[in-house]
């Protein structure tokens, strides 16, 4: 595995016959910074740590957990489509 | 044995346990291979699942059944802390989101099977390495004994006692995992998933109707807490325990996908995407788990009591089965029992198969047999996952069960200390080798010491506390035993964590002051990007044995 070449991964690859020609082929992309949005809303507990309001007789604490599971689900959503190669 | 056992449970618990028992066996044809006799083929089902068998796969492999009657035993217990299960499996995927592609990428073109063979590559160092496998293979083996700690409270609630049932059941899960390999848990998890999501979905439509709804089961939650002298308790979280809830959920994500049959189902996977789509899709079973978490209340609602266990104390892990056998006519609750059970083997194969793979490849192919060839390896493999069962049923039978579970906290500690190695390991070389040896020895020396201080404490009705446990009472660890003046709480991985990390960066520059060589990293930065149709998958499916 010594000998690499120099130059750029992308430009090697588009190089190579027979590869998927997917160019830039690298995770960076700004989206992906979306993925820090659930952690932020999840991990203080001081935000949703209270009964009221409640909804459907519920308390806050536990809707309001569940329903983080739903933008979470849709932010990985969002990110995979616009990341998908 | 029998005694008491409703009959009509028993029949569709066993009938559904033999139609997956032959669906095991029959998976060794499915998805057939010209050759089981190879570790991807065994170990990793041909690293060929597409985004539906990976969801299946994944879902059985990290939602078990011992978290299924364990989550909603704590919340019936202490209430609002146990719910933690559920931002901890909010946050796992989008961490892992990035992390779990690069490893895909790199294992798949050197033909990596368990995370220690990554960290042999990647650091150079075969000592780090071994270090990183037997963490892994210590983290997993108590986490399959409790699985059937997850059969058994389904089998008492049926009235069924002893230890011959569980025995069968893992002689049969035993011969299929040897025959079939991973294409058994992953054919079976589609009868187990579907099982679980039925059962939830009529519980908490059933259940609550027949309480009075959810006032009636908050409220009796509410009440319960409020007469109990525990200050810790309650339907939210008491002040102290939120820094705990918050670190405990982190911790518990950052230590999910580190465990080897986490990465196993991963490296499964057909290609990038299928893992980014179950990145996004796998919530769904978070939902099914906040759900499931509730039946702890609701179980305080219906007035259930725990069966005592043998040593006499109330097992709270029976709750759920006996809110079950409650609610529901005998042969839902049947069904209801039998998602449980299948619940319990999907995981244990699956761990039992990671375990193996952690075996072959970075204990007996680089200490025993140098040159093994792929059969012997398969061999190897398929061998000592059946010891590794055996070893579980000894632990559960043999010894109190109860060590298993503090073992099992301790394993998401320990697991979480080969972080720095695997996952920090994926993005950045800048770490000495030697430097996060020393980091893990610092973790694990945190981790074990904290929770060997953490005492279990009963609250008594006069204001008295009682220590029930003098050592591994949980994983809350009191800041105060650090001399600060705080009545709060922290994971006790988490603390592990971070000792880890500053040992390792400190070593990390002692290390290279004195010169110490640094190792060979064989892969390369653009390998951490390379997808299925990469041609280089092809032109080197050994490289790294």
């Amino acid at each position: 595995m010594t000998t690499h070449q120099p130059d750029r991964p992308e430009e090697r690859r588009n190089g190579v016959p027979g590869s998927t020609a997917r160019a830039e082929r690298s995770d960076h992309h700004p989206i992906n910074w979306l993925l820090l949005l659930p952690l932020v809303i999840t991990l203080f507990p001081p935000v949703y740590n209270s009964i009221d309001p409640t909804l459907l007789d519920v308390p806050f604490f536990y809707w309001y957990q569940m329903a983080a599971i739903l933008v979470s689900v849709v932010i990985t959503l969002v990110v995979y489509r616009k990341t998908r190669a | 044995m029998f005694k008491n056992v409703n009959a009509v449970e028993l029949t569709i618990f066993v009938l559904l346990f033999v139609v997956v028992s032959a669906m095991g066996f029959f998976a060794a044809r499915w998805r057939r291979a010209d050759d089981l006799e190879h570790l991807d083929e065994w170990g990793l089902g041909g690293r060929n699942f597409g985004a539906w068998i990976t969801w299946f796969l994944l879902g059985g492999d990290l939602y078990t059944a011992y978290t299924f009657v364990a989550v909603p035993a704590l919340v019936f217990g202490a209430g609002a802390i146990g719910f933690f299960a559920v931002p901890y499996t909010i946050v796992v995927y989008p961490i892992v989101f990035l992390v779990l592609i690069r490893l895909w990428s790199v294992s798949h073109i050197h033909g990596f099977v368990t995370p220690a063979d990554f960290v042999r590559a990647r650091h150079g160092s075969s000592t780090l390495a071994l270090l990183v496998a037997i963490t892994g293979i210590v983290a997993t083996m108590p986490y399959i004994a409790l699985q059937l700690v997850g059969i058994e409270a389904v089998l008492k609630a049926m009235g069924v006692t002893g230890h011959v049932p569980i025995i069968v059941a893992f002689a049969i899960l035993a011969a299929y995992t040897y025959s079939s390999g991973l294409r058994a848990p992953a054919l079976i998890a589609f009868v187990k998933d579907a099982l679980i999501y039925i059962v939830i979905i009529v519980a908490v439509i059933v259940i609550p109707y027949k309480l009075g709804g959810w006032d009636e089961i908050f409220g009796a939650a509410e009440k319960k807490f409020a007469a109990s002298p525990n200050p810790g308790d309650g339907v939210v979280l008491a002040g102290p325990a939120q820094l705990q809830y918050a670190t405990l959920a982190f911790g518990s994500a950052l230590a999910l996908f580190l465990y080897p049959h986490s990465i196993t189902a991963v490296l499964a996977s057909r290609d990038r995407n299928v893992i980014k789509r179950n990145m996004a899709a796998l919530p769904a079973y978070s939902f099914i788990l906040g759900l499931l978490a509730l039946l702890g209340y609701m179980a305080i609602a219906a007035g259930v009591t725990p069966i005592t266990n043998d040593a006499g104390k109330p097992d709270a892990n029976t709750i759920v089965p006996l809110l079950f056998d409650n609610m529901f006519p005998s042969w839902f609750a049947g069904v209801a029992f039998a998602a449980i059970g299948i619940g319990a083997l999907v995981p244990a194969a699956i761990m039992s198969i990671a375990a193996a793979n952690l075996w072959t490849r970075n204990i007996y192919v680089e200490y025993i047999n140098k040159d093994a060839t792929p059969k012997q390896e398969a061999r190897s493999s398929k061998l000592a996952s059946l010891v590794v069962k055996v070893g579980a049923l000894v632990a559960i039978i043999a010894l109190d069960p109860q060590f298993s579970i503090d073992l099992q906290l301790i394993g998401g500690i320990i697991i979480l200390q080969t972080l720095p190695a695997v996952a920090l390991g994926l993005y950045t070389r800048w770490f000495h080798r030697w430097g996060l040896i020393a980091g893990w020895i610092a973790g694990m020396a945190v981790g074990f010491w904290t929770t060997f201080q953490i005492q279990q404490k009963v609250f008594n009705a006069d204001g008295s506390i009682t220590i029930a446990k003098e050592h591994f009472g949980g994983s809350g660890f009191p800041l105060s035993e650090l001399g600060l003046d705080t009545t709060w709480s922290i994971y006790a991985g988490f603390l592990a964590l971070l000792a880890n990390l500053v040992v390792a960066v400190v070593a990390t520059f002692v290390f290279r002051a004195i010169k110490v060589p640094e190792g060979v990293d064989a892969t390369h930065p653009d390998e951490y990007f390379a997808d299925q149709n990469d041609p280089r998958l092809k032109d080197l499916p050994e490289v790294v044995h």
